[in-house]
């Protein structure tokens, strides 16, 4: 990831450190609309954009907010939105168009619990929606987890950078917790991330070129099949991209594999269990997609166990499951409906675990 | 070789606007869709804005209007074609900006993004082909479906106690303060498109003196859908279309 300069640490809220973030990174127009937990970013823009630049929407829906999303993307702007579960089941059919038509957006999903109208704390409930696609068809978001209020400021930044390389919708999956959550928080420069409108955005037909058109409809099905491989193309390039943090892993006999809130947790838990002598470590996934399967596989071969913990009934330990393909037994520790477990939940799981295997052995 | 002899010697008074592309119309025979999309570019052509106007088309018929209308657009899903053109037009406030849509997607799916866009008086142009029907899916019932009329979903004729009666949104929308221009044209005959150009001319004038939403409404026809031949098609607007949805300006501001 590309240094970017910081200067300034304040003391702010996950929402708004995004927010402002966003302005930092030169984002011309954010459309959007009221949801909690996550107005606060709305609220903030509405707020500063209009002493400083760029442009604000408060749209009637979700649903008009990532059509316009498409409309501003597609004539070359950058440009974010941002919501919370419901509000991003909405956009999920723009969603589709938009990775179809290979606009680059960054899109904010601060997970709250689900499923229905749920609740407003938080959740990791959106795990499959975010990674899996979400809408119609064979497609990707590139998705980045956050775990701190710095990171909900920073992966602003390569949000921006990866939708636009790749011309792929970026996803930013926080939850409640980390959206209204005060931390300090180093901002980045602004001016940093520059943007040109790129030769392929709809912004009117120069006399000598060839016009532009964005679309996502392709009725003759060897062309649609082609769009398709060359979509597939892009994800697989996106594997280099991938992120991760580990801690404690050198030597670790039981690996935690946790992403966002839920790894904060884990982290704790792996102190509390060395003080007790028990070798545990984390591995924080921060690619959600492209999602660091290499490493976790590799993994597998040191470790004697891994236990996947989330806010959700099992999401992310599906593909733990896939990467570890039988080889150690991979378990899983969750809550759900908006409930964080404790760091001593985490490690009460893991020690049963041990008992467990012990008496069998 | 004479033939070709006798065509270099004629005077061209009459030739397809340069700013259509030569793509064949895959509109059946008789379509509305093709009038406008000839009488839109003229204006485009005239105006000399080919290179500012960026426009967006619907799901329905006039989906594939971009491969006939030679500049810059945008495809946007079902429905929210108006709130594509505010995302083009707020990032792009300099450029013409334009949306076409059918009844089905501007009156039925896409209600919200209508009303909403006109109320926030966006600057934008929005061009809506009132057939009563659902043409592109082959001839369902559309919310500007005439009562009684029959349609591949209302076999036995809209039965308005049951699904409602033709919307009249065009009416509606001339309520909202964001509407600076609202008029209903037609295609029937010559004279009726003479004066569709003219309200196509003044939508995109409007946009440039940044008046708000110019939103005009062409009353057009579905030969295929209504299985009627193209005269008898353009017999029926008259007879049938126009006592529900009466041409003219239904909101000129000053």
């Amino acid at each position: 990831m590309e240094e970017i300069n910081k200067t300034e640490a304040r003391l702010m809220k996950g929402n708004e450190a995004l927010a402002e973030a966003a302005i930092r990174a030169g984002m011309d127009a954010y459309f959007g609309y009221p949801i909690t937990p996550q107005s606060e970013i709305l609220e903030y823009f509405e707020a500063e954009i209009p002493k400083r630049k760029g442009l604000v929407l408060q749209a009637e829906s979700e649903v008009a907010s990532i059509n316009m999303i498409y409309g501003a993307a597609g004539a070359g702007a950058r440009v974010m939105t941002s919501s919370s579960s419901p509000g991003i089941s909405l956009m999920q059919e723009g969603l589709s168009y938009i990775a179809s038509a290979q606009l680059p957006c960054l899109v904010v999903n601060v997970v709250r619990g689900g499923p229905g109208l749920g609740t407003i704390q938080p959740s990791q409930g959106d795990y499959f929606q975010a990674v899996k696609g979400g809408g119609h068809g064979d497609y990707h978001l590139i998705v980045l987890a956050p775990s701190s209020v710095q990171e909900m400021a920073d992966f602003v930044f390569d949000g921006f950078r990866l939708a636009e390389k790749y011309r792929c919708p970026a996803m930013i999956l926080t939850d409640g917790a980390l959206g209204q959550m005060m931390e300090k928080v180093v901002l980045p420069e602004e001016g940093s991330l520059p943007h040109t409108i790129p030769a392929w955005a709809t912004n009117g037909k120069p006399a000598n070129k060839e016009r532009n058109f964005i679309t996502s409809l392709f009725i003759q099905p060897e062309k649609m099949e082609m769009i398709n491989i060359g979509l597939q193309e892009k994800y697989k390039q996106m594997q280099c991209e991938v992120r991760y943090e580990e801690f404690h892993t050198e030597d670790a006999e039981v690996l935690l594999v946790a992403f966002g809130l839920s790894a904060r947790v884990c982290q704790k838990t792996v102190e509390l269990a060395r003080e007790k002598g028990i070798k545990v470590g984390l591995l924080r996934p921060i690619t959600l997609y492209p999602y660091p399967t290499d490493r976790i596989k590799e993994l597998a071969s040191k470790v004697d166990f891994m236990l996947c913990v989330e806010m959700n009934a099992g999401q992310m330990v599906e593909d733990v499951r896939l990467a570890v393909n039988g080889e150690k037994p991979v378990f899983f520790k969750g809550r759900m409906g908006g409930m964080i477990m404790s760091p001593e939940d985490v490690l009460e799981e893991i020690e049963s675990i041990i008992e467990k295997q012990s008496i069998s052995a | 070789m004479e033939s070709e002899l006798l065509i270099e010697d004629l005077e061209c008074v009459y030739k397809k606007t340069s700013a259509l592309t030569d793509t064949p119309l895959h509109y059946c025979p008789g379509c509305g869709h093709s009038i406008v999309h000839k009488l839109l570019m003229e204006v485009v052509e005239e105006m000399g804005i080919q290179d500012q106007v960026i426009g967006v088309a619907p799901v329905g018929c006039s989906v594939f209007a971009y491969h006939y209308m030679d500049i810059d657009m945008q495809e946007a899903a079902h429905g929210r074609a108006s709130a594509v053109a505010t995302g083009v037009k707020r990032v792009r406030p300099d450029k013409y900006v334009f949306s076409y849509q059918g009844d089905g997607d501007l009156a039925a799916i896409g209600t919200a993004e209508t009303i909403h866009t006109v109320n926030r008086g966006e600057n934008i142009m929005m061009i809506f082909i009132n057939n009563a029907i659902y043409g592109m899916t082959g001839g369902q019932m559309a919310p500007t479906t005439l009562s009684g009329q029959v349609t591949s979903t209302s076999p036995y004729g809209r039965d308005t106690k049951q699904v409602g009666f033709p919307i009249k949104i065009t009416e509606m929308l001339a309520l909202l303060p964001g509407a600076y221009y609202v008029t209903r044209q037609a295609i029937n005959n010559v004279a009726a498109c003479r004066k569709l150009k003219k309200a196509l001319r003044l939508g995109f004038e409007n946009q440039k003196l940044n008046k708000g939403t110019s939103f005009i409404e062409v009353v057009s026809n579905c030969p295929s859908g209504w299985k009627m031949t193209p005269v008898e098609a353009m017999t029926w607007i008259e007879g049938n279309m126009f006592p529900v949805f009466p041409v003219g300006d239904i909101k000129v501001s000053k």
